[in-house]
């Protein structure tokens, strides 16, 4: 009887690698999160194919590509650095996680910068057309994800220096940047909406 | 640290190993008092919360229902004038659809799920926790403000541009619509949950293939919910900036449309509907056949039919909207994916009849309940079937027979099926059995109100009432059959107070039940009612579908019998055992967190924000924000009791 329920070998205990519930639990926040996205440009896309005036679909016209480019490399770059990051606790490198981590924060912080700027410099505001309330709820909401990746971020690595990952302990950190680099992926899909798709003739 | 405080290799004993079972219950057990109690993350604690709570909402909104069945019971009534009643059908929806349907099945799935799985609690308990407070303040909140003389007056889908601005001053949308996004956290941190708890508890041997069909009911649903929820909580936040930060989504005179409300409300609504009776079918499923003393016809196909449901139910949405001036092509596409759904609903029916029919049928009140469940779904998926078909719909729709139809589904399809399981489940909630006597006035009382109150709807429909006038003109020809309506519905309302009542009796009177009085077949029963806070002493390991049933069905390899009563000890603090999602191997030993009462900070913190945002008043925003992403912290801190550190301190 027990033979068949005895079990072969040892099993690992506690919160392991992607064997962590949270891990799981992230991967389904990312399904949801991106759902919020697709039904976010849905709407742009459902309204810009309305009826509207001349030059007010996208309001002002094609949006600059200027800082729009290099802000969508800070923001790929910062995945980069914390890949790198998850790639260094592996190798029990503390410092390594610390400082992929910290720099990952610090270009997500730029990026919101940057956002910012672009926000400043809209010759339009939020109530001004349909376009003008797609463009700053949807960036807008972005942002949030970023400000939430960013608090993320930084909560690691403060817990990273308080040395509570090492190679055999670091589910929090693949759960973190899972979030993280949906953040930046999901970017893409703003990004090609709201700056490619008026060169590809969907304006008004 | 050794590397021991990273593996373990655990040790098999019996259930009645000495001392194993008062260890267990002091890792497992809910501290007495308010603050044990507020604290508890205990699945079974969590899904009693759900029922009743979902329960208290069913009764609210049917006495919602009563009092404007009185308006409505003859031509020219002034019982209640139009704003009044307005706000009554409107929270009769709502609270029905969305403070009911969802969570009274979300409350039975989290007190049976770790039964059924073999598992000693959710996934992730916490989080649990949190979504049950998040729902209990979502519904405090949307009846705050009907209780204030606030609640939403432009019916349960709130079209624009009637619940615009411009033709809806007061808070009342507001209110609704804030609460619904709060309420889609709560259903949100449940499915995945749900999801979560199915890849990674089901005990050792439970493949896909050996899972109750509740399960996959509730599975499908939640997979649903994650994709479609972010649908409605959007349309919601944006009608909320549309009215009150002038930005245009709906807007059709600044350019918005209209439609768009429309479109993103049922591509979330119809993946609800389906999402609010899977998992039903699936207690019906389950249950039933217990009374007809055979396995279910078809499991495998039964099973598949529930997840094409549900992929199908994504693809319908605009049969909601085919009176709103489409394309052609459009309506056409939807019309057929609409009439098509009815195959994979229709494969339950056939599975349900054939059960019965080469069963030993024992007419107990549960049997009673899921037998008549598939006369009603049946009425239900007809008269949506009718109505799929576009010309029909032209001439039907906005009509009580939508009423009628909408009413067999949800009744028929969540309703009875919920009172036939608490039948079913009662003894292993409570330990007690429930009267059969008044068990049969119950049905009787409850199915012929039902049928008296809602069939005529359908002919009231076809001679063209329109759903949602608060009044009529007499010469109309629809005296008569309101008053019957009106009188069936009153009928249905003493059946639901005859099981209350019923309810109440059976937890002081009923006789004590036993661990399994109906012998049924899965692992619930395997344990004692109620069952201990940690639900089994040792891990089972299940070879078949039907652990308790193997001596007699005799399937499968005489030498691979299921063992509930002998298993892996798990006894280092609360442990459950991690296995892999397909195959169920063990691949991990999770810690589980100990009671806590950060999830009811997080859903009052998340409580807080809603209501800044509902006074529009940045500062309490500020607040409710800070406070929310301060209970995250707290909870998402590194603990070592939960391996979750470097150092695993605390063995």
């Amino acid at each position: 009887m027990s033979e068949r329920i005895r079990l072969r070998g040892k099993l690992p205990v506690g919160a392991m690698d992607t064997r962590a519930s949270g891990w799981w639990a992230m991967i389904f926040t990312v399904f949801t999160e991106a759902s919020l996205f697709s039904y976010l440009l849905f709407s742009y896309y459902y309204l810009a194919v309305q009826p509207h005036l001349p030059g007010t679909f996208p309001e002002g016209g094609q949006p600059d590509l200027t800082l729009a480019v290099p802000n969508t490399l800070i923001l790929l770059a910062s995945s980069v650095a914390v890949g790198w990051a998850q790639l260094g606790i592996e190798h029990n490198n503390k410092w390594r996680l610390m400082l992929g981590l910290g720099v990952g924060a610090v270009l997500g912080i730029i990026f919101l910068g940057v956002q910012w700027v672009e926000w400043a410099d809209k010759p339009f505001g939020l109530s001004s057309t349909p376009y003008s309330s797609l463009y700053y709820v949807i960036t807008g909401f972005h942002m949030a994800h970023v400000i939430v990746g960013v608090l993320i971020l930084l909560a690691l690595t403060w817990w990273s220096a308080e040395g509570y990952f090492n190679a055999r302990r670091f589910a929090h950190i693949h759960i973190g940047a899972l979030y993280w680099h949906f953040v930046d992926a999901v970017w893409l899909a703003v990004f090609f909406t709201f700056y490619i798709t008026p060169l590809l003739g969907l304006r008004a | 640290m050794a590397a021991s405080h990273y593996e373990r290799h655990p040790s098999v004993a019996t259930q009645d190993a000495s001392g194993l079972e008062g260890r267990l219950h002091l890792m497992w057990k809910t501290e007495p008092g308010l603050l044990g109690w507020l604290s508890s993350v205990d699945h079974k604690e969590i899904g009693l919360r759900y029922i009743i709570t979902a329960f208290a909402f069913l009764i609210a909104g049917g006495i919602e229902a009563l009092v404007f069945r009185l308006q409505l019971s003859w031509a020219n009534l002034k019982l209640l004038n139009p704003e009044q009643y307005d706000q009554l059908f409107t929270m009769h929806g709502m609270t029905m659809i969305f403070l009911y349907a969802g969570p009274i099945l979300s409350g039975f799935s989290n007190y049976l799920w770790p039964l059924l799985l073999g598992a000693r609690d959710m996934a992730l308990p916490r989080l649990n926790a949190a979504s049950y407070w998040i729902y209990l303040c979502a519904g405090i909140f949307l009846y705050a403000a009907f209780a204030i003389g606030f609640g939403p007056n432009a019916g349960w889908f709130n079209y624009v541009p009637l619940a615009a601005r411009a033709y809806n001053n007061g808070p009342n949308i507001d209110m609704y619509a804030l609460g619904m996004i709060l309420l889609g956290i709560s259903t949100t941190v449940g499915s995945i949950n749900f999801i979560v708890t199915f890849l990674r508890l089901r005990c050792p041997g439970m493949s896909i293939n050996r899972v109750p069909i509740l399960i996959w009911g509730t599975l499908t649903a939640s997979a649903a919910n994650i994709f479609a929820i972010p649908a409605v909580s959007l349309a919601f936040f944006l009608l909320w900036m549309d009215r009150n930060l002038g930005t245009h989504f709906f807007d059709v005179t600044a350019g918005g449309s209209a439609l768009l409300w429309q479109h993103l409300f049922w591509m979330f609504g119809h993946p609800w509907v389906y999402a609010i009776v899977l998992p039903a079918m699936g207690m019906v499923s389950d249950g039933l056949p217990v009374f007809c003393r055979r396995p279910l016809v078809g499991y495998t196909v039964v099973g598949l039919a529930t997840i094409a449901t549900m992929v199908l139910g994504f693809g319908v949405w605009v049969h909601h909207m085919f009176a709103t001036g489409l394309p052609g092509i459009s309506l056409s596409f939807f019309s057929a994916a609409s009439i098509i759904i009815a195959l994979p609903s229709a494969v339950g029916v056939f599975a349900w009849l054939a059960t019965i029919w080469t069963g030993r049928p024992v007419f107990t009140t549960p049997f009673l309940f899921f037998a008549s469940f598939i006369i009603l779904f049946t009425i239900g998926g007809v008269s949506g079937y009718m109505t799929g078909s576009v010309p029909v719909d032209w001439q039907l729709t906005d009509t009580y027979f939508v009423v009628a139809h909408l009413h067999y589904v949800l009744i028929g399809i969540n309703v009875f099926p919920v009172v036939g399981a608490t039948y079913f489940w009662f003894p292993k909630f409570t330990g007690r059995m429930m009267d059969e006597r008044l068990g049969r006035w119950n049905f009787w009382t409850m199915f012929i109100g039902f049928n008296l109150g809602f069939f005529p709807m359908h002919i009231s429909g076809l001679l063209g009432m329109p759903r949602r006038i608060y009044t009529y003109s007499e010469g109309m020809g629809w005296d008569w059959l309101n008053l019957i309506t009106t009188l069936g519905s009153l009928l249905f309302g003493i059946g639901v107070l005859i099981f209350v009542w019923n309810v109440m009796r059976s937890l002081k009177l009923g006789p004590p039940a036993g661990d399994n009085p109906w012998d049924a077949s899965t692992l619930e029963w395997a344990t004692s009612s109620p069952p201990p806070p940690y639900n089994f002493a040792v891990i089972p390991t299940v070879a078949s579908r039907h652990p308790l049933w193997e001596d007699r069905l005799e399937t499968g390899d005489p030498q691979q019998r299921s063992y509930t009563s002998a298993g892996l000890v798990l006894d280092h603090g609360r442990e459950v055992l991690g296995t892999t999602p397909l195959d169920a191997e063990p691949n991990v030993i999770l810690k589980m967190p100990a009671d806590t009462l950060v999830p009811l900070y997080l859903a009052l913190s998340l409580t807080l924000l809603t209501l800044g945002l509902a006074l529009v008043n940045w500062w309490v925003v500020t607040v409710g924000a800070a406070c929310t992403a301060a209970s995250i912290l707290a909870w998402l801190w590194p603990e070592a009791a939960l391996g979750e550190t470097a150092e695993l301190r605390h063995e």
